[in-house]
Protein backbone atom coordinates (compact mmCIF):
# COMPACT_ATOMS: atom_id res chain seq x y z
CA UNK A 1 0.00 0.00 0.00
CA UNK A 2 2.40 2.81 1.24
CA UNK A 3 4.65 1.35 -1.47
CA UNK A 4 2.53 1.73 -4.34
CA UNK A 5 2.02 5.76 -3.18
CA UNK A 6 5.78 6.21 -3.68
CA UNK A 7 5.84 4.46 -7.00
CA UNK A 8 2.85 6.93 -8.12
CA UNK A 9 4.80 10.09 -6.70
CA UNK A 10 8.06 9.57 -8.43
CA UNK A 11 6.25 8.55 -11.45
CA UNK A 12 4.86 12.01 -11.60
CA UNK A 13 7.97 13.84 -10.71
CA UNK A 14 9.76 12.12 -14.21
CA UNK A 15 12.34 9.97 -11.75
CA UNK A 16 11.93 6.04 -12.02
CA UNK A 17 12.14 4.10 -8.44
CA UNK A 18 15.14 2.41 -9.41
CA UNK A 19 18.01 4.69 -10.89
CA UNK A 20 18.81 4.23 -14.38
CA UNK A 21 15.89 2.28 -14.88
CA UNK A 22 13.73 3.78 -17.99
CA UNK A 23 10.39 5.04 -16.93
CA UNK A 24 9.89 4.65 -21.24
CA UNK A 25 9.07 2.01 -23.29
CA UNK A 26 7.42 1.52 -26.41
CA UNK A 27 3.89 1.13 -25.40
CA UNK A 28 4.94 4.15 -23.16
CA UNK A 29 6.79 6.62 -25.07
CA UNK A 30 8.62 9.67 -23.79
CA UNK A 31 6.34 12.86 -24.66
CA UNK A 32 8.25 14.85 -27.57
CA UNK A 33 9.32 18.13 -26.44
CA UNK A 34 8.85 20.56 -29.16
CA UNK A 35 12.61 23.06 -29.76
CA UNK A 36 11.39 26.44 -28.87
CA UNK A 37 12.44 27.79 -31.81
CA UNK A 38 12.51 25.87 -35.19
CA UNK A 39 14.55 26.55 -38.53
CA UNK A 40 12.43 27.78 -40.88
CA UNK A 41 13.33 28.25 -45.14
CA UNK A 42 12.78 32.09 -43.99
CA UNK A 43 15.44 31.62 -41.13
CA UNK A 44 18.46 33.50 -42.15
CA UNK A 45 21.73 31.24 -42.56
CA UNK A 46 24.32 31.61 -39.46
CA UNK A 47 26.72 34.02 -40.70
CA UNK A 48 29.50 33.14 -37.89
CA UNK A 49 32.50 31.19 -39.15
CA UNK A 50 35.16 28.73 -37.67
CA UNK A 51 37.65 31.58 -37.42
CA UNK A 52 38.14 31.09 -33.90
CA UNK A 53 38.83 27.72 -33.96
CA UNK A 54 41.02 28.05 -36.90
CA UNK A 55 43.31 31.04 -34.61
CA UNK A 56 43.36 28.17 -31.92
CA UNK A 57 44.43 25.64 -33.56
CA UNK A 58 47.11 27.99 -35.82
CA UNK A 59 48.48 28.90 -32.66
CA UNK A 60 49.17 25.58 -31.56
CA UNK A 61 50.51 24.20 -35.00
CA UNK A 62 52.62 27.56 -35.49
CA UNK A 63 53.43 26.94 -31.94
CA UNK A 64 55.43 23.94 -32.67
CA UNK A 65 57.02 24.80 -35.65
CA UNK A 66 57.82 28.01 -34.37
CA UNK A 67 59.87 26.17 -31.45
CA UNK A 68 61.83 24.03 -34.11
CA UNK A 69 62.94 27.18 -36.32
CA UNK A 70 63.50 29.94 -33.36
CA UNK A 71 65.87 27.52 -30.87
CA UNK A 72 67.72 26.49 -34.16
CA UNK A 73 67.91 30.16 -35.15
CA UNK A 74 69.00 30.95 -31.63
CA UNK A 75 71.63 28.11 -31.69
CA UNK A 76 72.99 29.28 -35.18
CA UNK A 77 73.25 33.08 -34.39
CA UNK A 78 73.93 33.44 -30.84
CA UNK A 79 75.86 30.14 -30.20
CA UNK A 80 77.83 28.90 -32.76
CA UNK A 81 80.91 30.08 -34.23
CA UNK A 82 81.41 33.06 -32.02
CA UNK A 83 77.80 34.29 -31.13
CA UNK A 84 76.70 37.41 -32.09
CA UNK A 85 80.52 38.46 -32.59
CA UNK A 86 80.62 36.82 -35.66
CA UNK A 87 77.18 38.50 -37.01
CA UNK A 88 77.74 41.12 -40.13
CA UNK A 89 76.45 42.07 -43.83
CA UNK A 90 79.25 39.06 -44.93
CA UNK A 91 77.53 36.13 -42.89
CA UNK A 92 73.88 37.35 -43.82
CA UNK A 93 75.30 36.62 -47.46
CA UNK A 94 76.94 33.62 -47.10
CA UNK A 95 73.94 31.76 -45.22
CA UNK A 96 71.00 33.81 -47.50
CA UNK A 97 73.30 32.08 -50.71
CA UNK A 98 71.86 28.83 -49.71
CA UNK A 99 67.84 28.31 -50.71
CA UNK A 100 67.23 26.35 -47.11
CA UNK A 101 68.37 28.94 -44.83
CA UNK A 102 65.82 31.32 -46.95
CA UNK A 103 63.26 29.15 -46.68
CA UNK A 104 63.84 28.91 -43.07
CA UNK A 105 63.72 32.90 -42.43
CA UNK A 106 60.81 33.19 -44.82
CA UNK A 107 58.99 30.04 -42.74
CA UNK A 108 59.99 31.52 -39.26
CA UNK A 109 58.79 35.20 -40.62
CA UNK A 110 55.53 34.50 -41.54
CA UNK A 111 54.49 32.21 -39.08
CA UNK A 112 56.45 33.98 -36.63
CA UNK A 113 54.28 37.19 -37.38
CA UNK A 114 51.25 35.24 -37.75
CA UNK A 115 51.77 34.02 -34.24
CA UNK A 116 52.26 36.85 -32.56
CA UNK A 117 49.49 38.74 -34.26
CA UNK A 118 46.73 36.15 -33.30
CA UNK A 119 48.33 36.63 -29.90
CA UNK A 120 48.55 40.37 -29.55
CA UNK A 121 44.56 40.58 -31.19
CA UNK A 122 43.60 37.71 -28.09
CA UNK A 123 45.42 40.35 -25.49
CA UNK A 124 43.56 43.50 -27.05
CA UNK A 125 39.77 42.03 -27.03
CA UNK A 126 40.76 40.39 -23.29
CA UNK A 127 41.99 43.79 -21.83
CA UNK A 128 40.47 46.87 -24.32
CA UNK A 129 37.03 47.53 -22.78
CA UNK A 130 36.06 50.08 -25.58
CA UNK A 131 35.23 48.82 -28.76
CA UNK A 132 36.15 51.88 -30.71
CA UNK A 133 39.41 51.01 -28.90
CA UNK A 134 39.88 47.71 -29.95
CA UNK A 135 38.89 48.36 -33.57
CA UNK A 136 42.09 50.86 -33.20
CA UNK A 137 44.52 49.28 -31.63
CA UNK A 138 43.72 45.62 -34.18
CA UNK A 139 43.62 48.41 -36.89
CA UNK A 140 47.35 49.45 -35.63
CA UNK A 141 48.23 45.71 -35.31
CA UNK A 142 47.15 44.36 -38.79
CA UNK A 143 48.83 47.14 -40.38
CA UNK A 144 52.20 47.14 -38.74
CA UNK A 145 51.68 42.95 -39.30
CA UNK A 146 51.16 43.28 -42.98
CA UNK A 147 54.05 46.35 -42.99
CA UNK A 148 56.33 43.84 -41.78
CA UNK A 149 55.65 40.40 -43.28
CA UNK A 150 55.91 42.54 -46.69
CA UNK A 151 59.14 44.02 -45.76
CA UNK A 152 60.74 41.05 -44.36
CA UNK A 153 59.68 38.56 -47.92
CA UNK A 154 60.61 41.60 -49.76
CA UNK A 155 64.40 41.44 -48.12
CA UNK A 156 64.78 37.93 -48.50
CA UNK A 157 63.85 37.45 -52.05
CA UNK A 158 65.79 40.98 -53.30
CA UNK A 159 68.79 40.22 -51.08
CA UNK A 160 71.83 41.18 -53.47
CA UNK A 161 75.54 39.92 -51.95
CA UNK A 162 77.07 42.51 -54.32
CA UNK A 163 75.03 45.65 -53.63
CA UNK A 164 77.90 47.51 -52.99
CA UNK B 1 47.49 31.32 -13.06
CA UNK B 2 51.03 32.71 -13.12
CA UNK B 3 52.14 30.65 -15.99
CA UNK B 4 49.93 32.10 -17.77
CA UNK B 5 50.62 35.45 -17.27
CA UNK B 6 54.19 34.90 -17.85
CA UNK B 7 53.26 33.53 -21.32
CA UNK B 8 51.21 36.60 -22.19
CA UNK B 9 54.12 39.00 -20.93
CA UNK B 10 56.58 37.00 -22.61
CA UNK B 11 54.65 36.68 -25.88
CA UNK B 12 54.29 40.25 -26.11
CA UNK B 13 58.06 41.35 -25.57
CA UNK B 14 59.46 38.76 -27.95
CA UNK B 15 56.36 40.12 -30.66
CA UNK B 16 57.86 43.84 -30.00
CA UNK B 17 61.73 42.40 -30.69
CA UNK B 18 59.82 40.90 -33.74
CA UNK B 19 59.36 44.34 -35.08
CA UNK B 20 62.58 45.62 -34.44
CA UNK B 21 64.58 42.56 -35.41
CA UNK B 22 63.16 42.55 -38.91
CA UNK B 23 63.65 46.34 -39.74
CA UNK B 24 67.58 46.06 -38.52
CA UNK B 25 68.07 43.19 -40.74
CA UNK B 26 65.70 45.52 -43.45
CA UNK B 27 69.20 47.13 -43.66
CA UNK B 28 71.22 44.39 -45.78
CA UNK B 29 69.17 46.23 -48.28
CA UNK B 30 70.31 49.61 -47.51
CA UNK B 31 73.96 49.27 -47.48
CA UNK B 32 76.29 46.39 -45.65
CA UNK B 33 77.81 49.55 -43.81
CA UNK B 34 74.43 50.45 -42.46
CA UNK B 35 73.82 46.97 -41.84
CA UNK B 36 77.43 46.76 -39.68
CA UNK B 37 76.65 49.69 -37.98
CA UNK B 38 73.56 49.00 -36.47
CA UNK B 39 74.54 45.19 -35.89
CA UNK B 40 77.61 46.49 -33.60
CA UNK B 41 75.30 47.77 -31.35
CA UNK B 42 73.98 44.42 -30.61
CA UNK B 43 77.46 43.15 -30.04
CA UNK B 44 77.88 45.64 -26.85
CA UNK B 45 78.12 44.47 -23.11
CA UNK B 46 74.51 46.28 -22.40
CA UNK B 47 72.82 45.00 -25.39
CA UNK B 48 74.45 41.24 -24.59
CA UNK B 49 72.24 41.45 -20.93
CA UNK B 50 68.85 42.32 -22.94
CA UNK B 51 70.17 39.30 -25.18
CA UNK B 52 69.65 36.84 -22.75
CA UNK B 53 66.71 38.63 -21.35
CA UNK B 54 65.02 38.12 -24.84
CA UNK B 55 66.54 33.84 -25.23
CA UNK B 56 65.34 33.62 -21.54
CA UNK B 57 61.50 35.23 -22.89
CA UNK B 58 61.66 32.69 -25.62
CA UNK B 59 62.65 29.78 -24.20
CA UNK B 60 60.01 29.98 -21.59
CA UNK B 61 57.45 31.12 -23.85
CA UNK B 62 58.48 27.75 -26.08
CA UNK B 63 58.63 24.90 -23.28
CA UNK B 64 55.56 26.45 -21.85
CA UNK B 65 54.02 26.47 -24.97
CA UNK B 66 54.20 23.02 -25.87
CA UNK B 67 53.35 22.29 -22.02
CA UNK B 68 49.67 24.54 -22.89
CA UNK B 69 49.45 21.93 -25.93
CA UNK B 70 50.08 18.82 -23.56
CA UNK B 71 47.51 19.70 -21.57
CA UNK B 72 44.99 20.89 -24.82
CA UNK B 73 45.82 17.58 -26.49
CA UNK B 74 47.17 14.99 -24.20
CA UNK B 75 44.56 13.03 -22.14
CA UNK B 76 45.93 12.99 -18.86
CA UNK B 77 47.74 16.55 -19.76
CA UNK B 78 45.29 18.33 -17.11
CA UNK B 79 46.34 15.96 -14.51
CA UNK B 80 49.80 16.74 -14.96
CA UNK B 81 49.71 20.14 -15.78
CA UNK B 82 51.64 21.07 -11.94
CA UNK B 83 54.57 18.37 -12.89
CA UNK B 84 54.78 19.43 -16.40
CA UNK B 85 54.95 23.32 -14.99
CA UNK B 86 57.81 22.07 -12.39
CA UNK B 87 59.40 20.82 -15.78
CA UNK B 88 59.24 23.52 -17.96
CA UNK B 89 60.87 25.62 -15.14
CA UNK B 90 63.96 22.37 -14.79
CA UNK B 91 64.61 22.83 -18.11
CA UNK B 92 64.43 26.36 -18.60
CA UNK B 93 67.06 26.99 -16.04
CA UNK B 94 69.27 24.44 -17.22
CA UNK B 95 69.10 25.68 -20.70
CA UNK B 96 69.50 29.17 -19.31
CA UNK B 97 73.16 28.26 -17.00
CA UNK B 98 73.95 26.29 -20.65
CA UNK B 99 73.23 30.30 -22.35
CA UNK B 100 75.00 32.02 -20.23
CA UNK B 101 78.55 31.64 -21.67
CA UNK B 102 77.59 31.63 -25.79
CA UNK B 103 74.90 34.73 -24.92
CA UNK B 104 76.95 36.76 -22.28
CA UNK B 105 80.86 35.40 -22.58
CA UNK B 106 82.27 38.06 -24.74
CA UNK B 107 80.35 41.01 -22.84
CA UNK B 108 81.65 39.74 -19.70
CA UNK B 109 85.23 39.79 -20.75
CA UNK B 110 84.79 42.99 -22.44
CA UNK B 111 83.23 44.37 -18.96
CA UNK B 112 85.99 42.42 -16.39
CA UNK B 113 88.92 41.86 -19.15
CA UNK B 114 90.17 38.60 -19.58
Amino acid sequence: MSNNTVKTDTAASGIGPVEGDSLYSVDNPAPVIEPPRQRTKKTPRSTRGNFELYAWLFMRLSGVVLVVLVIGHLVVQLVLDGGVQKIGFAFVAGRWASPFWQVWDLLMLWLAMLHGTIGLRTIINDYAERANTRVWLKGLLYTATVFTILLGTLVIFTFDPNIR
Amino acid sequence: MWSWVAHRVTGVLIFFFLFVHVLDTALVRVSPEAYDEVVATYKTPLVALLEYGLVAAILFHALNGLRVIAVDFWSKGTRYQKQMLWAVVGVWVVLMIGALYPVLGHAAAEVFGS
